[in-house]
């Protein structure tokens, strides 16, 4: 098993940059944590339920927050979330995964939670435009991101071309992993316009399939790369 | 007049063509509601607590705490204190509360009290697990296997195997139940939407009219979700002591854990055969464990059957968890068994597999020439003749490729199905079955069936499935839906049509049975001149719509099938690592009906076969009798960057076709673990014996034979 390829996060480039190290939407540290420093921090029993604030929220805090060195929870916090362009306003306990957040709170379904906890794929969002495991983003933490989920990627009857590309190439089956999937090429296709087989196959590597659908999931990303540049 | 059987191929408008999944674009914009997506107002959330020990004595169970935590709305016990658990995962207590998390907190809080007993979670075979572990299987004797094996010039001996391994559906197991005054509602994820309704009614005592079971949208079951489970009449119980609905699925650990296990099955084979090849003895002594029940016996050996052969199975009893049909039950243990043990002797011949394979093709009984073709034609595919090479190291660097081949057979014929179809004046067109469609396209195969028999496009027809209100169908298991739902939305389709043609034919100054339906038209066959649009016909029904009802027919359907497939690996000589070249799949199915899906059926198989190949094991501590790996990090499937070129040709035409539908979701799942280590022994010159093919293994292959595998 090529282990390189399975962590890479779903729809990053295939540049052998870590997820691990860079926060979900990969702007560094300015503007969220990375997973990595917040484990170490915070400790991985999130389900202690208590959460430091400082070196979590980082310096782009939303104003709702505590303020640094404050303890969050463990009740229930206000927390909004932008979604698809709309904010929500909810009140959650700062332990709430953002997939549990959309799953269980907002009744935005599309994302499904398989693993839980950051192999699978099947969970993946857009956070400003690039895509994150959202059953290992905390909800209170994903405040200050444009969250696009599966279905902010076209309205209601309609297809976004990465959609209509699965349809196409017959790339799912029970189609469990594929919303995460579609949401992953889209990521993927955003920072690799035009890219090769061999750039899809480690590019995609962060989701994980059952059925077996990579042969149509892998023509599906190339002939959708073709129609977003107008080349079908 | 319309006819029920299948249309030749010249008059087919769909049949045997390629078509997108009808519910494939709900399924890609994340529309579909699975069941674990299915929330409802006042909603809760179910978890359960489960044995930590793999055997132990429950002494007694305290939920007194669990109550009294935040949110807790429901308590319910599901072990008798004083009964033994025979596995780690065992559910004890289930309990519904506001939110997920105070779910979990509340299981927390439940106090089991154990008395831990002595537990066996390895897979061994019986003389290392002991007496009060095995359980005498099947033994059976034809012919003479002694004075065969006797008289054998060449003979090969070896120990083979394929481990337990896990179903881990992407969706897990479970349920969202909703009374509303003595009704149930449950939305499952479940391979048998109609059968599961009868098992809540049982359970929970309550008349069967009075349960829904709906399945719209399923995650994946592969043999595993038969059943309403421990979980499905329990999460009912909650939500009736909550008094409000109640969602349970399980987590991923415990989805690994207790919702179903491959069974293993291992075997110490010997083989005689004659010097040009010809196979003439088999002799095997096999065993398995399937946790704590005995498990079916194996058919060995595997569709090439010596002439003179002896079996004899049994069953080891362990803690590891209760097995549960796995796609194709027992068939990819023995094709392992019994294509690498001809493989290894095919080598002490020494002779090419696929010469040897092709001169002992009578063994394979009724379906030889089937067997034949698509080996010829599978070998084409994979230039098997211009790359094959004898055994062992071709050149002196690390990385060795190699070829390996496997056959494999499965039944199908189909499940008992009703279909009810309806014509609607408006033109419209419904079927509805309480079947399910677990993402291998029956809904697409059903439009596709009646829009055949309307001689209309897929997009006209809607497709009622998933709901156990609509007339029952059988469980989606075995390879059997295509034939049980194919047949009776045909039958269904055309008794609907011929009520239609009743009432139209007067308007064609025609008899009702000189119609035909094709190309959005009902018109006359002997002269098409005469005709009249679907639309038309359909508003001669005037305000009633005609509904007719249909049912699985054997002239429909057949069972049976083979099928070739061939493998090309390399193999890092100095780090064990297999990676997949090339795989080619030749499949007979009898008639196609969609071809596209057909294809992602085979190729989906050929991946999941290249994960159990490789990858996957339901790892065991003996020392705690826990499951090592239940999570997806360690439990692993493959990625994109596993597979390697597919390449999948399905056998159709004459010879294939009239033999009608045949199920197609086991049978090319079969042979990829035994190609893919046949593949692996010709490449390093010694055999791995059993899969998965970790590079732990590789590596002590090559150990254990120094020599073979380094040029």
């Amino acid at each position: 098993m090529n282990d390189e390829h399975r962590h890479n996060p779903p729809g990053s480039p295939p540049d052998g940059q870590d997820p691990h190290e860079t926060s979900p939407a990969g702007e560094g540290e300015a503007k969220g944590f990375s997973r990595r420093a917040f484990l170490k921090g915070a400790g991985v029993t999130v389900s202690a339920g208590v959460m430091v604030t400082e070196g979590l929220l980082g310096t782009g805090a939303a104003s709702a927050q505590p303020a640094p060195g404050a303890i969050a929870g463990p009740g229930p916090v206000p927390i909004t979330l932008k979604i698809n362009g709309k904010p929500h306003s909810l009140q959650l306990e700062p332990r709430v995964t953002l997939l549990d957040a959309l799953r269980d709170h907002l009744d935005i379904t599309g994302a499904k939670k398989v693993c839980d906890r950051a192999t699978c794929g099947a969970c993946t969002v857009l956070l400003d435009g690039k895509a994150a495991y959202s059953c290992t983003v905390l909800a209170i933490e994903a405040q200050n991101y444009e969250i696009t989920t599966i279905e902010g990627l076209a309205a209601e009857g309609e297809l976004s071309p990465v959609s209509a590309a699965f349809v196409e190439h017959d790339a799912q089956q029970c189609g469990f992993c594929t919303p995460g999937f579609v949401v992953a090429v889209t990521a993927f296709l955003k920072q690799n316009p035009n890219p090769s087989y061999e750039q899809v196959t480690a590019g995609l590597g962060g989701n994980l399939c059952r059925c077996g659908t990579y042969m149509g999931v892998r023509e599906a990303a190339l002939d959708a790369a073709k129609r977003m540049a107008g080349r079908a | 007049m319309a006819d029920y059987k299948w249309p030749p191929a010249e008059k087919r408008s769909l049949i045997g063509k390629s078509f997108s999944r009808v519910d494939g674009p709900v399924k890609s914009s994340g529309r579909a509601k699975y069941s674990y997506d299915i929330n409802r107002p006042g909603m809760l959330y179910g978890k359960m607590v489960f044995s930590p020990y793999a055997h132990a004595n429950v002494k007694s169970i305290d939920t007194k705490a669990a109550e009294k935590m935040p949110g807790v709305r429901a308590v319910l016990v599901m072990f008798e204190p004083g009964k033994e658990v025979l596995w780690a995962g065992q559910e004890i207590v289930a309990l519904a509360a506001e939110t997920e998390e105070q779910a979990r907190d509340a299981a927390r809080a439940v106090k089991v009290e154990y008395e831990v007993l002595p537990h066996l979670v390895s897979d061994v075979a019986p003389d290392k697990a002991g007496a009060e572990h095995s359980k005498a299987g099947s033994e059976s004797k034809d012919g003479d296997p002694d004075g065969a094996m006797k008289s054998a010039e060449v003979t090969s001996e070896g120990t083979y195997g394929a481990s337990v391994i896990t179903h881990c559906c992407l969706e897990a197991h479970g349920q969202v139940a909703e009374w509303e005054g003595e009704k149930l509602t449950v939305w499952a994820s479940s391979q048998n939407v109609t059968g599961i309704a009868g098992e809540f009614s049982k359970a929970l005592n309550v008349p069967a009219a009075n349960v829904e079971t709906i399945t719209q949208y399923m995650g994946g079951g592969f043999g595993s979700k038969f059943g309403a489970d421990p979980w499905g009449p329990a999460c009912a119980r909650l939500a009736k002591q909550a008094g409000r609905p109640v969602k349970m699925m399980l987590e991923r650990d415990q989805e690994l854990m207790e919702a179903g296990a491959r069974p293993s099955i291992h075997a110490r084979v010997k083989l005689g055969a004659k010097k040009d090849g010809t196979v003439v003895a088999w002799d095997s002594e096999s065993w398995g464990t399937s946790g704590p029940q005995g498990g079916g016996n194996p058919p060995l050996p595997y569709v090439l059957r010596a002439a003179n052969r002896r079996t004899k199975h049994t069953a080891v009893l362990t803690n590891i968890g209760p097995g549960r049909a796995w796609r194709a039950p027992n068939h990819p243990q023995c094709a392992v068994i019994t294509m690498c043990a001809l493989d290894d002797l095919a080598a002490a011949i020494p002779m090419d597999p696929l010469d040897f394979f092709i001169k002992n093709i009578e063994l394979t009984g009724e379906r030889s020439k089937v067997y034949h073709e698509e080996l010829l034609r599978a070998a084409e595919m994979i230039e098997w003749k211009k790359k094959w090479h004898p055994r062992g190291a071709q050149n002196k660097g690390p990385i060795q490729r190699g070829l390996g081949l496997s056959i494999h057979t499965w039944g199908g014929g189909g499940h008992q199905s009703n279909c009810n179809c309806t014509i609607h004046p408006d033109g419209s067109v419904e079927v509805s079955l309480g079947s399910q469609d677990l993402g291998t396209g029956t809904r697409t195969i059903i439009a596709l069936v009646a829009g055949e028999t309307f001689g209309l496009p897929i997009p006209a027809i809607t497709v009622n499935i998933g709901d156990s209100h609509y007339p029952p169908s059988g469980a989606s298991g075995g390879s059997t839906t295509v034939g049980g739902v194919g047949s009776s939305t045909r039958r269904a389709a055309t008794n609907a049509l011929n009520e239609l043609f009743a009432k139209v034919a007067p308007a064609l100054n025609a008899k009702p049975e000189e119609l035909e339906a094709v190309g959005g038209k009902v018109r006359v066959a002997a002269d098409p001149s005469r005709a009249i649009s679907w639309k038309e016909a359909c508003a001669k029904l005037g305000a009633t719509p005609v509904t007719a009802a249909g049912q699985r027919s054997m002239d429909l359907i057949s069972s049976g099938v083979g099928g070739a497939q061939m493998a090309e690996v390399s193999v890092d000589t100095e780090t064990g690592v297999v990676r997949i070249e090339e795989i080619v799949a030749v499949q007979d199915c009898g008639l196609v009906l969609n071809l596209t899906t057909a294809q992602s059926q085979v190729f989906g198989a050929l991946i999941m076969g290249v994960t159990y190949a490789l990858f996957e094991e339901k790892l065991m501590d003996e020392q705690t009798g826990c499951c090592l790996n239940p999570d997806m990090e360690f439990y692993k499937l493959a990625g994109l960057a596993d597979i390697g070129k597919f390449q999948v040709h399905m056998m159709t035409g004459p010879g294939y076709d009239e033999r009608g539908l045949i199920g197609l979701g086991e049978p090319p799942v079969v042979s990829p673990g035994a190609a893919i280590s046949n593949a692996v022994a010709n490449a390093i010159g010694v055999r791995v014996p059993t899969i998965p093919i970790t590079p732990a293994k590789v590596l002590a292959a090559l150990e254990s034979a120094p020599r073979a595998g380094r040029a």
